[in-house]
């Protein structure tokens, strides 16, 4: 039987190093498969967070040979006979132990962010074409891989001032949800820091469900932003208004 | 003295699925302290993995749907098993549940006029399910997720309970572990509810996910409550057969209600083959009506032709692709031909997006261009932690249950789409109940420090035992575990193979006293399988001894050589209790349904299970 270079880290808060395992390979074989062969043949006791094993859950974000992806979906016939398969935990995030990381303060996020308020007295009609938008932002599966990838947070570790692509996107699904009342474009522009995002794509090019996260949220809510707060007509009438 | 951390609560809810998310947002809006406890991260329970649907009978594409309907599809279902207040409960409280969500902010698929959308599912006459393309668990668990991170109750993520403690007969607490660095953790309780799903991971091919380790029934058992109906086991007639590393994972019945036929290697359409004499006028003649039907629903106009024989109950569909592999006309990997290519590919796409990518990425099937292989895989457990109707108590004072850990509500058989919708009914609930009953405790109850200290002394063991010469890998023991049940307590029992279950069962218990771990405490997932596996034994060896005593094929419970449903054993349920070290069944009377319901059903006696 055809076997598989795995080098995997391993190690507690980020001491460790990479160990190599000869896994045999199955037809249709994913990496999180072969994590688990590791697991019940070789060392009962190595780490990895998972559970659906159909990417639906996005519990099992690791980086394979480099490229931030859910193991449950990484295919071993997409890399070449005898090609070393290298498998670190996602780097954005304080390590824990193997393939682990502490996700916490994206849940430290999301509290911060003003839950849906449906308008007083709305009678429900609401049409598909109007929530198709919406539709696409609430696919997200909390990978966080965007935030893995995302430079603000990886590279220069702004989770001080910056969400990230995933808050982004929840803050977007519910900014332009037709029953929504609330205005979050004062966090989206401060506590967000929308600002940050200078479009680089990177997170819509990891996102396991194709939403186009920079296209279709960031872009329309940064546009929303400057129309709410640096349009001078905008601020004309306002003012206007506002003194009536 | 190991140290542990110590959290004092008034509601400990324990699982953080639609029913736990639920039960934590209602007690607390009752007032109560609330903790939640979650073996995963926030948001990733098995909820995230629904698909179809969720049941209510809110009559938007079907006006004649009303919740009589829907109490009457689910009891038929059922095969008269379920506990009816619950049945009727939840038919009536569904709809509410469903526009709550909507209020809270879920984005269900809508109809041209504007409202939620429904779609056809096996075992539901109209068309009741409420849905969100074919990833409605997702839509459902982070509406619930999003709403309950703003209702200030603590959420104690990857974590897992081990043990309940009780002052008397009564609920005191709960004892267990952090998976991330394996520190104990002390939660004083006034009430517990378990909301920590289904047994999945007993059997090889299922499309349960780790976390399916029976926690819930394990704990309840071991502290008094009783577990009734464990031998009604569902197994999904549609799971991937094909590749090995996804042989089981959920293909979803929304495949078949949006008008996927059912074929054998023969090209066959065979459901109609299957169909029960009782139910065969609810179901088209010919393919003919069928085809008409589906064009209707895709078209969404009335029509009065008769919904696809591959629209029958669960247990039906399982039992009829098991038997057409069995007699050789399954597809090349052992299941049968699901196919919806002969729609529009963008209308695939469209309604059932996460199975079109499923097959995509995992087996390189286009469900646009060709037929899915499909075949049963264990996916839930009717039976459960016995709970009053109204309240969701166990018979331990202080102890609650909802969800699929709780049993009653789906008798012999669930019908898809009445999982969703029982986790928000009950948990709401359960919720309801807990507050109840501490509104009405005096004082708090407590823990005897030697409960605790044995608690620990438990959890330690399985590192003291890393180098004895008899000592097992855990993962090994699951394996066996998953052989003897998917052998012998599988789709088709009989006697001598329950029995034989039943013993290898007891040797297994051996096993698993000398289970042991290397490494330390850090997120060491072999240490967690150590413990896990206790409470897959007992969950196994109740479904097994229910099993053998219920001498009868009724619902997804089908004996070989008892192949009649028998009137007179459909007034009882099992009941498995604790008795000293043993294990001990009762045959209990079903609770009497009151004569405005019976009239609902029309005297059919059969013998037939179908």
């Amino acid at each position: 039987m055809a076997e598989a270079n795995l080098k995997v880290f391993r190690g507690e808060k980020d001491n460790g190093t990479f160990e190599n395992y000869k896994v045999p390979i199955e037809e249709g074989m994913v990496v999180l498969d072969a994590i688990h062969w590791i697991q019940q043949n070789i060392d009962p006791s190595i780490a990895v967070r998972w559970n659906c094993k159909a990417a639906k859950c996005g519990s099992c974000s690791a980086e394979v040979n480099g490229r931030p992806q859910l193991l449950c979906k990484s295919r071993m016939d997409k890399f070449e006979p005898g090609e070393e398969i290298t498998v670190q935990p996602i780097k954005t995030f304080p390590h824990v132990r193997d393939l682990v990381t502490d996700v916490s303060w994206n849940y430290e996020v999301n509290k911060k962010i003003v839950p849906f308020t449906p308008k007083a007295g709305h009678n429900w009609v609401v049409y598909q074409e109007d929530i198709e938008r919406v539709q696409e932002f609430r696919k997200c599966i909390e990978c966080f891989l965007c935030q893995n990838v995302c430079h603000v947070l990886r590279d220069h570790n702004r989770k001080d001032g910056f969400y990230g692509p995933r808050f982004m996107v929840r803050l977007a699904g519910l900014e332009m949800h037709p029953v929504d009342d609330a205005n979050r474009l004062k966090m989206v522009k401060e506590d967000a820091g929308i600002g940050f995002c200078n479009i680089t794509k990177c997170c819509t090019e990891v996102c396991p469900e194709d939403i186009h996260i920079t296209d279709n949220a960031i872009i329309p809510m940064k546009e929303r932003v400057v129309d709410e707060f640096y349009d001078p007509i905008a601020k004309f009438f306002k003012s206007v208004f506002k003194a009536k | 003295m190991t140290n542990y951390e110590t959290h004092e609560h008034d509601v400990l809810v324990v699982g953080a699925g639609g029913a736990g998310l639920r039960a934590a947002i209602e007690a607390s809006a009752q007032g109560m302290n609330v903790g939640l406890v979650c073996k995963s991260l926030l948001g990733k329970a098995h909820t995230v993995m629904a698909e179809g649907g969720v049941a209510a009978a809110l009559g938007n594409v079907d006006p004649e749907d009303n919740w009589e309907v829907h109490f009457q599809d689910t009891m038929n279902g059922g095969k008269m098993m379920n506990n009816w207040r619950m049945a009727q409960l939840h038919a009536q409280q569904a709809p509410d549940r469903v526009r709550e969500l909507q209020e809270w902010g879920a984005v269900f698929d809508r109809t041209k006029k504007g409202e939620i959308l429904q779609r056809a599912f096996g075992g539901h006459k109209y068309k009741r399910l409420c849905h969100v393309g074919d990833r409605t668990g997702l839509e459902m668990i982070r509406t619930l997720q999003d709403q309950g991170v703003h209702r200030g109750f603590a959420v104690y993520m990857e974590c897992a309970v081990t043990k309940l403690f009780k002052d008397g007969d009564k609920i005191a607490g709960a004892f267990g572990y952090y998976r991330e660095d394996g520190r104990y953790v002390l939660f004083k309780a006034k009430a517990i509810v378990l909301a920590t799903g289904g047994v999945g991971k007993a059997f090889t091919v299922t499309s349960n996910s780790w976390e399916y380790t029976a926690d819930g029934q394990g704990l309840a058992y071991e502290a008094g409550a009783d577990l009734i109906d464990m031998e009604f086991v569902q197994f999904h007639p549609t799971g991937m057969v094909w590749p090995p590393g996804v042989r089981g994972i959920l293909v979803t019945e929304g495949v078949r209600g949006e008008g996927g036929i059912l074929t054998n290697k023969e090209g066959k359409r065979f459901m109609r083959d299957y169909l029960p004499e009782s139910t065969k006028d609810q179901f088209s003649a010919d393919d003919e009506e069928s085809k008409r039907w589906v064009e209707a629903a895709i078209a969404g106009v009335k029509t009065n032709d008769r919904r696809p024989p591959e629209l029958s109950t669960r247990d039906n569909v399982a039992r009829a692709i098991y038997q057409e592999v069995k007699a050789g006309r399954g597809s090349p990997h052992g299941g049968v031909f699901l196919d919806i290519s002969y729609q529009d590919p963008a209308r695939v796409r469209k309604k059932l997006p996460s199975m079109y990518h499923q097959f995509k990425d995992l087996a390189d099937v286009d469900i646009t261009a060709g037929p899915m292989e499909v075949g049963p895989t264990m996916h839930y457990i009717m039976g459960g932690i016995r709970v009053d109707a109204d309240s969701q108590m166990s018979r331990v004072p202080g102890l609650f249950a909802a969800g699929e850990c709780s049993g009653g509500m789906h008798g012999a058989n669930r019908l898809g789409g009445n999982s969703l919708s029982d986790l928000i009914v009950f948990g709401r609930l359960a919720g309801l109940g807990a507050a109840e009953y501490v509104k009405k405790l005096g004082g708090a109850p407590s823990i005897n420090n030697k409960d605790v200290e044995a608690a620990i002394d438990e959890m330690e063991e399985p590192f003291k035992r890393s180098g004895d010469a008899d000592a097992k890998n855990p993962y090994d023991v699951q394996k066996h575990l998953n052989q003897v049940m998917s052998t012998y307590v599988g789709i088709f029992r009989n006697k001598e193979d329950l029995e034989i279950g039943i013993a290898k069962l007891q040797e297994l218990k051996e096993e698993v006293k000398h289970v042991a771990t290397k490494g330390n405490k850090a997120y060491n997932p072999g240490w967690h399988m150590c413990r896990d596996l206790k409470n897959m034994l007992i969950a196994s060896e109740a479904i097994a001894r229910s099993a053998l005593s219920r001498e009868e094929s009724r619902g997804a419970h089908s004996r070989t050589d008892f192949e009649q449903l028998s009137p007179e054993l459909g007034k009882f349920n099992t009941a498995i209790s604790k008795d000293g070290d043993a294990m001990k069944l009762e045959k209990t009377p079903c609770p009497e349904m009151p004569e405005e319901l019976k009239k609902l059903f029309a005297k059919k006696e059969t013998t037939h299970n179908g």
